[in-house]
C-alpha cells in the first residue's frame, strides 16, 4: 500500500511511511526486527511512567494510575507504548501514517484485551480536527519527518494547557554517527540498513529550540545509554551523546 | 504475533487473578506476599489442606534462614511473628571427621562479630514459619488462599494462562508460577524438562535434645559417608541433617530412638552431653534436579520447582527466597511500567537473573559434597590444610561468612531490606 502526502496530510516523508509499512509485521516479535526497540523498551517506559506520574501526582503502585488522563501515541508503530500505556488505565490514541503498522497495532490490542483508538492519522490532522490530550508520547518520530519543526508545532497543538510532551530522539555527532548508524546497521546488524538517515538526527539543542519555538517550556531531559555488559538500556543524567529523551509541559 | 489470528472472545476477557501461583511450601507463600505486597492480585492453589503443618508440636522439621532471608520475611510481615520463635546462629564451625575418632584437629570458625550486619542467619522450625505464611496470607487482601486443592491442568491462551484443579474449576491469570517441589507438575505440563543425578545419599533429619547449651553454634562436621551438619534451635536442642549412603540411612532410620541415638553419638562428640531424640524422624533422598529452564510461555518456576540443590550447605530454603524475590521485582517493576507481566521479555529478566546463581550454587554444594565425601588420605590432609588455611585468613572468612548470610551476588531489593 502507498502512502503519500497527500493522503495523509501532514509532513512525514511518503519513502519513509513505505519502508516502515514493511516491516509492520514484525512489529511485535522481540527477537525480529524492531529487537532493539524492545530491548529499549523498559528504559523509555521507565522515564514516560515517572515523568507522567510526577507532572499528574499519580502513584505508580495504584492498580490504574493513568485513569482520567487522555494520551497521544504519536508515530505508535505497532503499539509497543500504546499497550503499556492503556495497562496503566490512560484513555489512549494511537497514531501512525502507516496503515499496515495500524492494523497490527489493532490486531495485537484485541489480543492483548486492551481498548486502544487507532488511527492512520498525522499530528497536524489531529491538531486541525481539535482532538486534545493531557498527555503526547512523541517517541523515535522526530528523525523521520520531513519538516522536524512543523512537526513538532503540530503535536503541542494538540496538548492541552499543563499538558505532558514527551519526545525522544538521536543526537547527530560522530559517536551516533558511529553507533547508530556504523554499529547498529552494520555491524550489530539491530537494525535493516537505511532505517536512519544520519543527517535527520536532531542535536538536543536544536530540539530545545523546535520546543520552546512550539510554545513549550523543556523541563527535564536524559539519555538513553546501552550498557553492553549487562546488555540493555539505562537511563544517564549526564550522556547524551545518542539517544536522548526530553520532557516539555504547555503552560497554562 | 507471527499468526495474527482472531481471538475468541473469552480469551480476551479479564483474567480472574493476576498471578496464578501453584504449590504452598516454602517459596509460594512468600512469593505471593512479595507480589500482593507490590499490588498484584495472587491465587495460591496449595495441595495440602490448611490444617496439616499448623499442629502446635515440633514435629522436627527447621530450616537456617540466611540474613537475606530474614530482611525478605521482614519486608513482608512474616519476620515479627516467627521472631521470638527462633534461634540465631551465632557461629558456624566446620570440621572433617572420622566417624569413630570424633571431629579432626583441623577446624575452620566463623563468627558473627566479624561481619557488620550482625547474626549471619537464623534457625526457624516449620510449624512456626508455616503458621506464620498461612495468617499473613489470609490477612492479605491481594491473595486468595485455596487449601487443600491440586492443578489438573494448565493452558496458554491468548494473553493469559488457565488451570483446571481437580474440583473442576477453571482459573486464569497472566502468569502461572510453579512452587511445587522437584518434582514439578507445573513444569511437566509445560514441557521442561529437567537435569540431574542422585548422590546415592539420603539424609536423616530430626531435632536433638541436649543437655549442654549449645551457645547458638552451628557444626558441620565432613564425614567419610556424608555430612553432618548439627543446628541450634532455641533451648537446649539442636535440628541435625545426617547424610549416609541409601542402604546405611534406610537401615539407621529403621532403628527405634535409643539405636539411632547409638549411631549417631560417635559422630555426634559429646560435646552437648546426652542426647536425646525430640519429634519425628525424617529422611530426604539426595540428589540435584535442575530444570532445564526456569520459564515457559506464560510459566516461571521457582524454589525446588527450578532446583532441587544437596541441601548441605542450608541453602534450599534461601534459594528459593532469592527466587521469590527476583521474580516479584521482575513482575512488579514491569506491571508499573504496563508492560505485559507475562509477556517473554518479562519473564526472561527473571530467567537471566536466577539462573547462572543457583546453577552456581548446585555445583557448588554438588562439588563440595564430592570432596568431602570420601575417605581417600591425600584429600584428607588437602581438606583439613585448606580448612586450616581460610581459617587463617580474615579477609576469605568474612567472605565466606557473607556467602553463608546470603549477601553476596545480585540480591533483589527485598533482600537489600529495600521495598520495590
Amino acid at each position: 500500500m502507498q502512502a503519500t502526502d497527500t493522503e495523509t496530510g501532514g509532513t512525514t516523508d511518503a519513502e519513509e511511511v513505505a519502508k516502515f509499512e514493511a516491516m509492520a509485521a514484525e512489529w511485535w516479535n522481540p527477537n525480529g526486527k524492531f529487537r532493539p526497540l524492545h530491548m529499549l523498551n523498559p528504559c523509555r517506559l521507565d522515564y514516560i511512567t515517572g515523568q507522567i506520574a510526577m507532572e499528574f501526582d499519580r502513584d505508580l503502585s495504584d492498580r490504574a494510575p493513568f485513569a482520567g488522563l487522555r494520551l497521544l501515541d504519536i508515530g505508535c508503530g505497532g503499539g509497543l507504548l500504546s499497550e503499556p500505556m492503556a495497562r496503566l488505565g490512560a484513555e489512549v490514541t494511537g497514531a501512525d501514517a502507516a496503515p499496515g503498522n495500524i492494523r497490527v497495532a489493532r490486531l495485537h490490542a484485541g489480543q492483548s484485551g486492551l481498548k486502544i483508538d487507532y488511527r492512520c492519522a498525522t499530528a497536524e490532522a489531529l491538531a486541525e480536527a481539535g482532538e486534545r490530550f493531557d498527555v503526547v508520547l512523541n517517541m523515535e518520530v522526530v528523525e523521520h519527518v520531513a519538516r522536524p519543526p512543523d512537526y513538532i508545532a503540530a503535536c503541542a497543538g494538540v496538548l492541552r494547557p499543563g499538558g505532558l510532551m514527551i519526545t525522544s530522539t538521536i543526537n547527530r555527532n560522530a559517536k551516533s554517527f558511529a553507533l547508530a548508524i556504523v554499529g547498529a546497521e552494520v555491524v550489530l546488524r539491530w537494525l535493516p540498513k537505511g532505517t536512519h538517515d544520519w543527517r535527520r538526527f536532531i542535536t538536543p539543542d536544536e530540539l530545545y529550540g523546535m520546543i520552546r519555538a512550539a510554545g513549550l517550556e523543556p523541563v527535564d531531559r536524559k539519555g538513553f545509554v546501552f550498557r553492553p555488559l549487562a546488555w540493555g538500556w539505562a537511563l544517564s543524567e549526564r550522556d547524551l551523546s545518542v539517544n536522548y529523551v526530553t520532557a516539555s509541559v504547555k503552560p497554562g | 504475533m507471527d499468526n495474527p489470528a482472531p481471538t475468541r472472545l473469552s480469551e480476551t476477557m479479564s483474567p480472574d487473578t493476576d498471578i496464578l501461583i501453584a504449590g504452598g511450601g516454602l517459596t509460594g507463600p512468600a512469593l505471593a506476599l512479595a507480589l500482593a505486597d507490590g499490588g498484584l492480585s495472587v491465587t495460591l492453589i496449595d495441595a495440602r489442606p490448611a490444617n496439616t503443618r499448623t499442629k502446635p508440636a515440633f514435629d522436627g522439621r527447621a530450616y537456617a534462614l540466611a540474613l537475606a532471608s530474614r530482611r525478605l520475611l521482614t519486608a513482608t510481615g512474616v519476620w515479627p511473628v516467627v521472631a521470638d520463635t527462633s534461634q540465631p546462629i551465632l557461629g558456624i564451625r566446620i570440621t572433617d571427621g572420622r566417624a569413630n575418632s570424633g571431629p579432626g584437629r583441623h577446624s575452620l570458625c566463623f563468627d558473627h562479630a566479624e561481619i557488620e550486619e550482625g547474626p549471619m542467619g537464623h534457625m526457624l522450625e516449620d510449624r512456626f514459619l508455616y503458621r506464620a505464611y498461612l495468617k499473613a496470607m489470609q490477612d492479605h487482601p491481594g491473595i486468595t488462599h485455596l487449601p487443600g486443592r491440586a492443578v489438573c491442568s494448565q493452558r496458554v491462551a491468548g494473553a493469559g494462562v488457565s488451570v483446571r484443579l481437580d474440583n473442576r474449576q477453571t482459573l486464569s491469570g497472566a502468569v502461572l508460577i510453579g512452587c511445587d517441589g522437584r518434582h514439578s507438575g507445573v513444569a511437566e505440563r509445560a514441557g521442561i524438562g529437567r537435569t540431574g543425578w542422585g548422590y546415592g545419599q539420603t539424609s536423616l533429619v530430626c531435632a536433638i535434645e541436649h543437655e549442654l547449651p549449645h551457645r547458638g553454634v552451628a557444626h558441620q562436621h565432613f564425614m567419610p559417608a556424608g555430612p553432618l551438619a548439627i543446628l541450634p534451635l532455641p533451648g537446649n536442642r539442636v535440628s541435625i541433617v545426617w547424610s549416609e549412603r541409601d542402604r546405611a540411612a534406610r537401615d539407621i532410620q529403621a532403628l527405634d530412638d535409643g539405636g539411632y541415638l547409638d549411631v549417631l553419638r560417635p559422630r555426634f562428640g559429646d560435646f552437648l552431653g546426652n542426647i536425646s531424640v525430640s519429634g519425628q524422624r525424617f529422611t530426604y533422598p539426595l540428589g540435584l534436579s535442575l530444570a532445564n529452564s526456569f520459564i515457559a510461555e506464560r510459566v516461571a518456576l521457582a524454589g525446588d520447582a527450578a532446583h532441587g540443590v544437596h541441601p548441605l550447605a542450608g541453602q534450599g530454603l534461601n534459594l528459593g527466597l532469592r527466587d521469590a524475590g527476583a521474580l516479584a521485582e521482575v513482575l512488579i517493576c514491569a506491571r508499573r511500567r504496563g508492560e505485559d507481566i507475562g509477556a517473554g521479555q518479562v519473564l526472561a529478566r527473571y530467567q537471566r537473573w536466577r539462573r547462572w546463581d543457583t546453577a552456581t550454587m548446585a555445583v557448588a554444594t554438588d562439588g563440595l559434597n564430592r570432596l568431602f565425601s570420601n575417605d581417600n588420605g591425600a584429600l584428607r590432609l588437602a581438606r583439613g590444610l585448606g580448612l586450616s588455611a581460610v581459617n587463617g585468613l580474615p579477609r576469605l572468612r568474612r567472605a565466606f561468612i557473607r556467602e553463608a548470610a546470603g549477601l553476596t551476588g545480585d540480591l533483589p531489593a527485598l533482600m537489600q531490606g529495600r521495598q520495590i
